[in-house]
């Protein structure tokens, strides 16, 4: 069989999905002391507490306590970068045209649906080889949107006089938080089920992730898609 | 390249698609490392007859040409042991370039957390601070409010008590303020000065730098009416008297009795429609433990700037110092 280096990442995306990674993890990071001030939230319902966001023991182990201070500064600071950085992807993503591998069509969801039972080892058949599935269309789409979530929560919470508004639509000052926490986690689990993909898909995907190029074979289609 | 080797690969599937075709097919499924680890396996597919110029084409069946096949054979193992080479430049190059990032923003980050503090935090934090608050006062609008929620919707939350750990004596209590017009001195007020003044009642969302929000009912004075009866010096003033709409210091000071506890607010929000010296909450007088007898109540700012138990209130000409801001946080947390 004979192999190509294949292009399948562009620069720009490249620089744009690492420097978000750092800049994602401070934000999150930050999201925690500033949260650690009013810690409210839990999974439960009325007196039953299933479990509490959270627990001393996860407060002290990161030493998160008492840094609220900290915390603002940070998020106030590093927000610049986290919003610049996203709306350079955006802005390239749709001038280069990159917007089509990844916007998922009508056709997406029962595709993700059968990638998805796939990755469960309960669908055999093959699967169209693309260079984003529609499982990982969706997933990148929605991390996307929420990150333009987390920016419009935040105004909401940051300036919730001047952006009034803003709050009422969310459902007010106290659910705009919610919903800012609510994303926060979303970008958790995102990250949880996204590195989980790229240590299965191996090596060769990883690597288009930092150089751009992929080794595939020339005789069959696109190489080892996922993720 | 690809596109010469696709166009070649098209002649070469037509070709060897051939009945009997000799060799099996290179099996495999595109997943799992397609021919990634098979690094430079010359396992001859249909493909092996995509030769270069002068193919000599396998026939079927043919048992002749085994020699055209190996040579063939080494040729792609040739040309995918160059592919392998300058993949693995191509990879070399940009784990370097990632390194150096990587290690660049450890650097950045490292420089960033070690500067010298400025009011609890790293000055370039600091700046981005002052930053922010520049286009925050930029886009505040006097006329944009605070919600404002039905009385029945009033609750109770009692947080802090810098500077007023002790009761005062409230007959005794009396408001200083300084920087007026035409006096040097402190001007002394009772509680009934200020009760003078039209009584605005609202009921709006409090909100804590910690993060929790309680609706309450405020009842008080604007402090731009407060401004309005008791009007500071201007800056001019000592030059020419005559000045027709004087310019208001930029800045307001308040503290408590004790000095313990004291906020620093710019004048677009003292002069904010919302932002009252309040004496009830609830309906009720304020308690101590809320400030008594007067309290200042600022809608555009977190809870911390809502000075209790106001003891000085000061026009200032410059930023007035402010305890949280000393303490790591923004001077300016406007909403």
């Amino acid at each position: 069989m004979r192999l190509e280096m294949r292009a399948k990442h562009p620069l720009a995306i490249r620089w744009c999905h690492w420097i978000n990674f750092p800049l994602l993890a401070l934000m999150i990071w930050s999201g925690l002391w500033i949260y650690w001030a009013n810690d409210v939230y839990r999974l439960g319902l009325g007196r039953l507490t299933l479990f509490h966001f959270f627990p001393n023991r996860f407060y002290s182990a990161f030493g998160i306590s008492g840094s609220l201070a900290k915390g603002m500064a940070w998020h106030f600071f590093f927000m610049w970068f986290f919003v610049l950085n996203g709306v350079v992807y955006v802005i390239y993503t749709i001038a280069s045209g990159e917007w089509r591998y990844l916007v998922p069509d009508r056709h997406s969801f029962r595709e993700a649906l059968l990638v998805t039972l796939h990755d469960l080892g309960l669908y055999q058949k093959p699967l169209p080889q693309r260079k984003l599935n529609a499982a990982q269309q969706i997933a990148y789409t929605t991390v996307v949107l929420m990150g333009f979530g987390s920016m419009v929560t935040g105004l909401a919470i940051y300036k919730p006089i001047q952006f009034a508004w803003l709050d009422s639509l969310l459902g007010g000052y106290p659910a705009a938080r919610f919903e800012h926490f609510l994303l926060a986690w979303g970008y958790v689990l995102f990250f949880l089920v996204h590195v989980t993909q790229v240590v299965r898909a191996g090596w060769n995907n990883f690597r288009s992730m930092v150089s751009g190029y992929e080794l595939a074979s020339i005789e069959e289609g696109a190489g080892d898609a996922h993720e | 390249m690809s596109d010469e080797n696709r166009k070649h690969d098209d002649t070469a599937v037509a070709s060897g698609s051939a009945p009997g075709a000799a060799e099996p097919d290179a099996p495999k499924p595109a997943t799992e490392a397609a021919g990634l680890n098979v690094q430079v396996s010359p396992a001859g597919g249909p493909e092996s007859a995509s030769a270069g110029p002068a193919p000599s084409v396998p026939l079927p069946g043919d048992t002749q040409p085994r020699d055209a096949e190996r040579a063939e054979e080494e040729r792609i193992a040739r040309e995918n042991a160059e592919v392998l080479r300058r993949m693995r430049q191509q990879t070399r190059r940009s784990f370097l370039v990632a390194g150096a990032a990587a290690l660049a923003g450890l650097g950045a980050f490292e420089w960033l957390t070690s500067r010298r503090e400025d009011g609890g935090v790293p000055w370039p934090f600091r700046q981005a601070l002052r930053l922010n608050e520049q286009l925050a006062r930029d886009y505040f609008r006097p006329n944009r409010l605070a919600p404002s929620f039905p009385a029945s919707a009033a609750g109770d939350r009692l947080n802090g008590d810098v500077g007023m750990e002790d009761e005062i004596d409230l007959a005794s209590w009396q408001l200083s303020v300084e920087g007026l017009a035409g006096r040097d001195e402190p001007l002394m007020l009772g509680l009934d000065a200020i009760k003078k003044l039209p009584r605005v009642e609202m009921t709006t969302e409090f909100k804590c730098i910690e993060g929790w929000s309680k609706v309450m009912t405020w009842a008080g004075a604007r402090f731009s009416a407060f401004m309005a009866a008791y009007p500071p010096a201007s800056p001019a003033e000592d030059d020419s008297g005559d000045d027709e709409s004087p310019t208001p210091p930029p800045y307001v000071s308040l503290e408590t009795p004790d000095g313990g506890y004291y906020v620093g607010l710019e004048m677009e929000s003292m002069l904010h429609p919302q932002t009252l010296l309040a004496y009830e909450i609830n309906g009720q007088p304020l308690t101590q433990k809320h400030g008594a007898p007067l309290r200042l109540v600022i809608t555009v700012k977190y809870g911390v700037k809502n000075l209790k138990r106001i003891g000085t209130i000061r026009y200032c000409q410059s930023r007035p110092a402010d305890y949280w801001a000393e303490r790591g946080y923004d001077w300016y947390i406007g909403l």
